[in-house]
């Protein structure tokens, strides 16, 4: 089984220097881009069936097509990859960010060329510390051999990279409120259409990718479309990676073909639950998705498979939820989280989840009542998709609305008994 | 136009606007917060939600912010579903959770968007049970209360404040439920246009603190439509009144004037009208110099006496009383003997201005249209200070051309967030060419900072750049560079506007700026010309015409003159003290009607009381040449009353004594056929809706019965006011009048401001039945004006001396507005600024007190030294009472005090 994102990652936690990535083709998928023109390179990655990686899984090489010609919408122009990873449970760029910096800068200046940005930014979550120190020196090691800078390796494609450390926000995260931040402005969402690839950063067309995905690209075009296809178990092309984080027996992150079943990853990846803990539930992608049950366990993790059972892929990483850990308790510490990080803008969202959050912990701790339940049926369909002005909320009510459809009576039991019963 | 179909009714609506403006146009009523109709859509509170259908077959449809979906032929929506109601109802739900639900102590009570809303949405009852956040509220100055607890979030007064009034020092801080709009520190609100804010929060965080202070509720308050008498700009206002105070000021809308908005001198400059220095009776100085009060009655009867005998009467009329007023002096003295009452000086720059206006065959434009224009240079103008509202539009419209941008996208331009990302902090082709550095320089794509005379010699190079034929004048490099910027930008623009003004009390800059907007006319581009003038009703005393009062002083030296009519005029606020002390020296008998004690006043040896805006009807004409009608606002229990009411008492002529503000209006159209237009200003007094007269105060005005009781308990019979239409009283039409007529927006459900949505024709467009207001002069397209010619040498002082230039202050440098509580805490401390180069060689500094010779008399100043100031040349502040008489420039020296 091939692992081509994280294969030559040091175990030792170090990274990946620039001479060791080239000994291993690094910077061959630039040089063969370099070779095509933008719009081959875009159809290339299309066909590759590479979806992003962040949550949505928007198609990659689509997004990048929607970027107007610099006939149409003259330069500059710019790729953001998003490197703001603050999905509750989501680890896995990280590692990509640690290990291997130089793979995520071939698949930026890839798609810089694609998409013809002179200039892209790495937007780093600031808790990241060691990656920053990582990619800072992949960058100079990349501009001291040409792969940056004027003329890149004689093509005549000019490119400037920079990281830009996010002052911490989970809304940075969102594509638009990350380019906001970006701009120094407060991190509120902004308003689609226009989308950023006709107006995205300080209103110049942009495309922000999410780290895996732009680490997927250098071996789309160094390996070629039907290699990457025929990583994958499912329509969708490449590899995923999964991490799992719970009462299992190894906790961790793995590098999968994507489509996975989902009760592989957990079963023979993750070691299955720790000794005397019963699978009770899980959210298969990071805090913002509905739970699955374990009638769903067989489901592939793949973006068209986990929406038929109810909920998302997400950011592929999953949180298991035991039989000894109380659901309301771990709603209600999410929904603090999203409360938290709600960026005020909008109503929904800004009153919704602070009120949400305050009727779990009454239930938590014994002072609900029934009429809550009602009260949460009605907010997490007032927070539904497209309600809101941006997808915080709504994802915040995924892991709410799943759970007080699979666990009501453990919800009911908190009120009845006025008291949590896993305490 | 479109066809949208609303719950599967077909209505035509306007292309390319958004659902929630295309739905309040056609009556519906649909709850929102966030999206003001001059702010456009954010789409951020989530209030409008309707559900959009695919298509007829498509019964689910989905929910979307009306505000933000755009109208697009046969578009299907519905206000009405369950669906779209119940989430509208949980929005409000939503955002009162935090709502202190002070309604019962809130000032906005009875007038608040909230309140409408939420009763509008049908929310009813809370099941939100925990503790609400409170925030601490911040001291903003003088004009705004704060309180934030009431904050609903909607984001409006950042976009206010920050985004369409470019104010620095305000924002959003803190994130989720947590957010607050105020400043980083408590402080006074620096942006002229604060005040705007109590009428863009929804709710009651920003609400007049100047009401608050002699509070009353709004729906006590009697009301009548005016017009703001600080500046030539004309504002369209509506003040209140409760027990014979005047409480408050808000904007009256008018599309063609200032839309949504007033500047805070306008909004809070009225409380002169309540001062302690009003004169509310007769008043009479014997010649001992002792002050005695009169009945009106005895006062009447010495001055006809008076009148009768004398053999030479002259009439010193006022920019700043209304046509009538200055008619009937003029009717009582006779032309010949009708004097305009402002300077020689001054009344040439109107003169000119209004030569131009009439002769040039360029448009003014009005105030509000003044933001459509591409590219605008203002020559020697500090707008925000002189006209301050102009500002605000040309702010607007030096985003004109960066919009484009945006347009280019397909971004619709209500789309305000979008609009705003992709022109980023982009500078329209605004140029701004002063003396010193302006309040608009911020907006501004270049400045230019130069001696009045460079300025004026630098507008004649631009004209002659565009045009050659315009007379050619030598400038040095650094100005040829800007005359060349100035010039490709506006050669490059589709409507190119110049803006001048007589602030600087420069002929030749007048004469610049007409040179310019001749020569973009000859290359066929509809340019505009936008003059200031110094007062609200200077333009129309210049039509009335009559000599100015620098003759009517000659016209005494000469002697025979035994007695003079001053109207609402402080003589000393026109020419230097000494010049106007000899005029009363020579006349024996002076009459002033003014409504404030004053110097003049207390030379006179009668003194009239007469009502200001507040107590008076009349007409003015504003800069743009438009007539416009302000209507008494109350009846006041002294024995104040309008001047023309007054005058009327004195002529000759018994039809004219006799006749009401209509019959007034008629004799002067007849002997001015230039004014005719003010016929049309508004409708005359008996206009009726059906039976009914417009009442002033709403259905909802209470106490009426009670309010006098303790003086009389039977009701006493409402005042009559034979001058108007509109009555003193809650009985009357309930519904649109004519707009002109308008003396508060309501409409069932819309106690708030917004309702004046109801009044519209179409959303932020033309008032039902057209906007208040006349044109007086148009463009003609027969016009051949030539260039003028009269390009001036830079006249510089001689060593050692400076050339003293004036500095306008929007708060100070009018002369009513500074008898205002509110404004004199905002007003300047009195200062001379000099450039840098002249402080290092006169050897003061920053914060130095140095003393001036201003005509005799020595005044004190603080000294700021600062680098916008061109070498030569210092500024004082314009209209402070002891120096306002002064004519600009002059040259003096400065000494430094030595403690």
């Amino acid at each position: 089984m091939e692992r081509p994102l994280t294969e030559h990652i040091p175990l030792d936690g170090s990274w990946l220097r620039l001479k060791d990535y080239e000994r291993v083709g690094g910077y061959q998928g630039l040089r063969e881009a370099l070779k095509l023109t933008p719009k081959e390179v875009i159809d290339r990655v299309k066909d590759a069936g590479l979806r992003g990686r962040g949550g949505a899984g928007f198609a990659t090489g689509l997004k990048w097509s929607l970027v107007p010609t610099v006939d149409q919408i003259p330069q500059p122009r710019y790729l953001i990859a998003n490197g703001d990873e603050m999905e509750p449970g989501t680890f896995k760029d990280r590692l990509l960010l640690e290990g291997n910096p130089h793979q995520l800068i071939e698949g930026m200046i890839i798609a810089s060329y694609a998409i013809q940005a002179d200039y892209s930014y790495v937007f780093l979550r600031w808790g990241y510390q060691f990656a920053e120190k990582a990619l800072q020196e992949a960058i100079h090691e990349a501009y001291q051999a040409g792969y940056l800078g004027k003329n890149i390796l004689g093509s005549g494609f000019s490119h400037e990279l920079s990281v830009h450390i996010s002052a911490g926000r989970y809304i940075c995260g969102e594509e638009t409120a990350l380019i906001n931040a970006l701009e120094g402005k407060r991190a509120n969402p902004r308003t689609k259409p226009p989308f950023p690839v006709v107006s995205g950063f300080f209103g110049r067309p942009t495309v922000v990718n999410n780290i895996e995905t732009l680490s997927n690209v250098p071996h789309i075009l160094s390996k070629g479309v039907s290699w990457y296809k025929s990583l994958s178990k499912c329509e969708d092309g490449g590899t995923k990676l999964y991490g799992v984080s719970g009462k299992v027996k190894k906790p961790g992150l793995w590098e999968l073909p994507l489509g996975t079943s989902f009760r592989e990853i957990l079963e023979e990846y993750a070691g299955g639950m720790l000794d005397g803990y019963q699978f009770r539930g899980a959210l298969p992608g990071g805090g913002s998705t509905d739970f699955i049950t374990a009638e769903h366990i067989d489901v592939a993790m793949d973006y068209n498979s986990v929406p038929k059972v109810g909920s998302r892929m997400g950011t592929g990483t999953v949180i298991v939820l035991d039989d000894k850990t109380c659901v309301v308790g771990m709603v209600l510490n999410l929904e603090h989280f999203f409360a938290q990080e709600s960026c005020g803008w909008c109503t929904p969202c800004r009153e919704g989840l602070p009120w949400t959050e305050k009727l779990l912990l009454a239930i938590e701790e014994g002072r609900g009542r029934m009429e809550d339940l009602k009260i949460f049926d009605d907010l997490t369909r007032y927070m539904a998709p497209g309600h809101t002005f941006c997808a915080l909320a709504p994802g915040a009510m995924e892991p709410l609305q799943s759970a007080l459809k699979h666990f009501r009576e453990d919800f009911e039991r908190h009120i009845h008994e006025h008291r949590c019963p896993w305490k | 136009m479109a066809t949208i179909y609303i719950d599967n009714v077909p209505y035509q609506v306007k292309d390319g606007d958004n659902m929630l403006s295309a739905c309040l146009a056609l009556g519906f009523n649909i709850t929102y917060f966030c999206w003001h109709p001059a702010l456009h859509s954010v789409g951020a509170c989530r209030q409008c939600a309707i559900v959009r259908y695919r298509d007829e077959n498509d019964t689910r449809g989905r929910i979307v912010m009306a505000c933000m979906e755009p109208v697009v032929d046969q578009a299907r929506i519905s206000i009405e579903s369950p669906e779209a109601k119940k989430f509208r109802t949980q929005n409000i739900e939503s955002l009162m959770i935090n709502h202190p639900h002070d309604c019962p102590v809130c000032d906005e009570g009875g007038e608040c968007h909230l309140q409408d809303m939420t009763v509008m949405s049908g929310h009813n009852y809370r099941r939100y049970r925990f503790k609400k956040r409170t925030h601490l509220n911040q001291y903003l100055g003088p004009f705004l209360h704060h309180e934030m607890n009431r904050c609903i979030q909607c984001y409006r007064c950042v976009r206010f404040y920050n985004d369409y009034a470019e104010g620095k020092d305000f924002g959003v801080f803190a994130v989720h439920d947590d957010v607050y709009f105020g400043r980083f520190t408590p402080g006074v609100l620096e942006n002229e246009f604060s005040g705007n804010l109590v009428e863009v929060c929804p709710t009651g965080v920003f609400t007049d603190k100047t009401l608050r202070k002699h509070y009353t509720r709004k729906w006590d308050l009697t009301n009548a439509p005016t017009i703001c008498h600080h500046c030539s700009l004309g504002c369209n206002i509506i003040a209140s009144e409760r027990y014979g105070s005047l409480r408050r000021i808000l904007n009256r809308y008018n599309g063609e004037v200032n839309g949504y908005f007033i500047c805070d001198r306008g909004r809070f400059g009225y409380e002169h009208v309540n001062s302690e220095r009003r004169i509310r009776h007769a008043l009479k100085q014997d010649p001992a110099g002792q002050w005695q009060g009169m009945k009106t009655k005895q006062a009447l009867a010495e001055i006809q006496q008076k009148l009768r005998a004398a053999r030479k009467v002259i009439g010193i009329g006022s920019p700043r009383a209304s046509l009538e007023s200055n008619f009937l002096l003029q009717q009582l003295v006779g032309a010949d003997h009708f004097y305009a009452g402002v300077s020689a000086k001054q009344a040439k720059l109107v003169q000119e201005v209004l030569h131009i206006m009439q002769n040039s065959g360029v448009r003014t434009p009005s105030l509000k249209e003044t933001e459509s224009y591409d590219a605008i240079l203002v020559l020697g103008e500090d707008v925000t200070h002189t006209a301050p509202m102009l500002a605000l539009t040309l702010r607007q419209a030096a985003k004109n051309q960066p919009k484009e941008k945006a347009k280019a996208l397909k971004i619709a331009e209500w789309n305000d967030a979008a609009v705003r990302e992709v022109i980023q902090g982009q500078k329209g082709p605004l140029f701004i060419a002063a003396p010193y550095a302006t309040r608009l320089d911020d907006a501004a794509r270049a400045c230019h900072r130069a001696h009045p005379d460079v300025l004026a010699q630098l507008g004649f190079a631009v004209a002659h750049q565009i045009d050659a034929h315009a007379p050619t004048v030598e400038t040095s490099g650094a100005v040829q560079a800007f005359v060349s910027q100035v010039a490709e930008a506006l050669q490059a623009a589709r409507k190119p506007l110049i803006v001048a003004g007589t602030s600087l009390m420069h002929e030749a800059l007048i004469h610049a700026a007409a040179n310019v907007a001749l020569a973009l006319k000859k290359l066929g581009k509809q340019s505009g010309l936008f003059y200031i003038v110094p007062e609200v009703n200077s333009l129309g005393l210049t039509m009335l015409g009559g000599q100015d009062l620098d003759a009517a002083l000659e016209e005494v030296e000469k002697g025979g003159v035994d007695m003079a009519i001053v109207l609402e005029n402080d003589l000393y606020r026109r020419l230097p003290a000494e010049r106007v002390d000899r005029f009363f020296q020579r006349v024996p008998t002076v009459v002033v009607l003014d409504a404030l004690a004053n110097r003049t006043g207390e030379k006179a040896q009668y003194v009239l009381p007469a009502g200001t805006f507040a107590e008076s009807s009349g007409t003015v004409v504003n800069n743009e040449g438009r007539a416009q009608r302000f209507y008494q606002v109350f009846k006041p229990h002294d024995d104040i009353r309008s001047s023309w009411k007054w005058l009327q008492q004195f002529v000759n002529d018994s039809a004219l004594a006799q006749t009401n503000l209509d019959g007034v209006i008629i004799r002067l159209t007849a002997a001015y056929p230039d004014l005719k237009g003010i016929l049309e200003a508004a409708p005359g007094a008996d206009f009726r809706v059906g039976t009914q007269k417009i009442p002033r105060e709403p259905h909802r005005y209470s106490g009426r019965t009670a309010m006098l009781a303790h003086i009389q308990v039977s009701e006493p019979k409402p005042p009559e006011d034979p001058d108007s239409p509109l009555s003193f009283t809650m009985e009357g039409y309930v519904g649109t009048p004519p707009a002109p007529l308008t003396p508060f927006f309501w409409s069932p459900g819309w106690n708030s401001v917004q309702s004046v949505n109801k009044y519209q024709q179409e959303i932020a467009g033309m008032l039902k039945g057209g906007n208040p207001g006349k044109r007086l002069i148009e463009a003609s397209e027969q016009a051949t004006m030539s260039y003028f010619t009269d390009m001036p040498t830079v006249s510089m002082p001689p060593n050692g001396q400076l050339s003293i230039w004036p500095a306008y202050h929007i708060f100070g440098s009018e002369e009513l507005s500074a008898q205002s509580a509110p404004i004199q805490e905002r007003i300047p401390e009195p200062y001379v600024a000099i450039s840098t180069a002249d402080a290092a060689k006169l050897q003061v500094n920053e914060g130095m007190r140095v003393q001036m010779q201003l005509n005799g008399t020595t005044i004190e100043l603080t000294v700021q030294v600062r680098n916008d100031i061109p070498e030569g040349l210092a500024a004082i502040p314009a209209g402070w009472e002891a120096w306002a008489g002064i004519t600009y420039p002059f040259f003096t020296t400065l000494n430094p005090i030595h403690s």
